[in-house]
């Protein structure tokens, strides 16, 4: 079984419905029983950084989630959850992150050509290697929003570009993170979700 | 490179589609769902469901709509139509709505919206503006078009852009249901005018309307009745917009 750390982070609805369209159990969830015993772990977000960070503090869920990167098994952040994996983000004041990726989140420059936030479908260029993207052709369109960016090389490895080259994805032993909505992206959206949960089911 | 989104929109009403699509495929032409399922194995970018449903009490039945959509497909989805609660919102992005769009309510009350952006983030508040043209200046319209607020189209955009709205999504009353092709010059100058992604809506009847308005700046193109007819199906679209140099994701 796959947790989805559930703290009302907006649209958590079609991450669950995502990973169960490929064939695993996922369970929308804040008890840290049920986060300790699944076999991976999503983390979504959707909103501000330290918003993010302020309910999971709230729902005390802050320890549980780095027990479960520091147990081995698979950990995916997406979107704001990705950006919560860095050290710190700087949306409605500076907020200090999971510091598992190193560098920080810092915000888009709106311009006519650049409108912010970045809104659509980007493509996705690979950096090295990573099973999360097995079978997905390098430079594939993922859907992306998001007004707040991390360009850090550490970990990275997926870049996108949109006014300047940030990354689009991390990895770090068993913690992955996506800027983009594997959940939003079609077909090979689903296929991050079903890399993911193969690898969970492997560590179980 | 971001690609320029192609929008399909289905207007609901009472959980049916009123305007529906014409494919031989469908059993049944008023399940927005079914359609909205076409619409994903065609490629289409997004998808917006616009309620106009009339009576309040009957508007849960597109909560039931959209969570059966968000069963079926995985791409991004905004619903409008009659939303003036953040409790309305929650609901909808609670079944699975991605977005949603908003008129009237903002324009009576336009705290409400720094209030819905404070709460779920500007990402997924779109302010829906209504415009139509008198003497030479655009001005914003609600009510579905009945009422002139007296607002300029340009003053208003300012403002909802000051107040956190994450997108425009802006429809041309002159031109919509023309079909005589976008209102260029509405557009041009929303976009010119915009740090927020702007979705151009009203007038699309055949492929070359959406080439014209990305050209001029349109970052989506919302179309219903093009699609819906079967006239042109959305690859075919994209494709004559990728051998005309403007990028799109096929």
């Amino acid at each position: 079984m796959i947790a989805v750390i559930d703290y009302d982070a907006g649209n958590v609805a079609s991450v669950t419905k995502a990973i169960e369209k490929v064939g695993y159990k996922a369970c929308l969830t804040k008890d840290p029983k049920i986060i300790k015993a699944s076999s991976g772990v999503v983390l979504p977000g959707v909103g501000a950084f330290g918003d993010c960070i302020d309910k999971l503090r709230k729902y005390d869920l802050i320890d549980t989630i780095l027990e479960s990167i520091e147990s081995k098994k698979p950990f995916l952040g997406i979107c704001v959850g990705f950006q919560l994996l860095f050290e710190e983000g700087f949306e409605f004041g500076i907020h200090k992150g999971f510091g598992i990726f190193k560098g920080s989140c810092v915000k888009f420059i709106p311009s006519k050509t650049y409108k912010v936030p970045h809104m659509g479908w980007n493509t996705v260029y690979y950096t090295r290697q990573c099973n999360l993207f097995d079978g997905i052709k390098n430079n594939s369109y993922f859907y992306f929003v998001h007004s707040y960016y991390t360009d850090s090389d550490d970990s990275c490895v997926a870049k996108t570009d949109y006014s300047c080259t940030f990354t689009s994805a991390s990895q770090k032993d068993n913690v992955f993170g996506v800027q983009f909505h594997p959940e939003k992206s079609q077909t090979l959206g689903l296929r991050i979700y079903k890399n993911f949960c193969n690898m969970c089911e492997e560590k179980c | 490179m971001l690609a320029k989104r192609i929008i399909p929109c289905l207007d609901v009403k009472e959980g049916r589609v009123v305007k529906g699509i014409n494919f031989v495929n469908l059993k049944d032409a008023g399940d927005p769902v079914e359609q909205a399922i076409i619409y994903d194995s065609q490629s289409a970018d997004e998808l917006v469901f616009l309620d106009i449903t009339a009576s309040y009490e009957k508007r849960s039945i597109m909560i039931d709509v959209v969570s059966a959509c968000a069963q079926n497909i995985f791409m991004p989805l905004t619903v409008g139509g009659g939303i003036r609660t953040i409790q309305d919102i929650r609901n909808l992005l609670k079944a699975g709505a991605d977005k949603v769009s908003i008129n009237s309510a903002a324009v009576r009350n336009p705290d409400f919206l720094n209030e819905a952006v404070k709460v779920f983030g500007s990402q997924c508040i779109v302010v829906a503006i209504d415009a139509k043209k008198i003497g030479n200046d655009f001005y914003v319209f609600i009510d579905g078009g009945r009422v002139n607020t007296n607002k300029k189209v340009i003053d208003w955009l300012i403002e909802v852009q000051e107040r956190g709205a994450g997108e425009i999504l802006l429809t041309s009353m002159d031109k919509d249901g023309t079909k005589e092709g976008y209102d260029l010059e509405l557009t041009k100058l929303v976009c010119e005018n915009s740090t927020i992604p702007v979705i151009a809506s009203g007038g699309a009847g055949k492929m070359e309307h959406i080439k014209q308005v990305f050209e001029i700046g349109a970052d989506a193109a919302l179309a219903a009745s093009i699609f819906h007819f079967g006239e042109v199906s959305i690859q075919e679209t994209k494709k004559y917009l990728l051998q005309n140099n403007i990028n799109v994701r096929i």
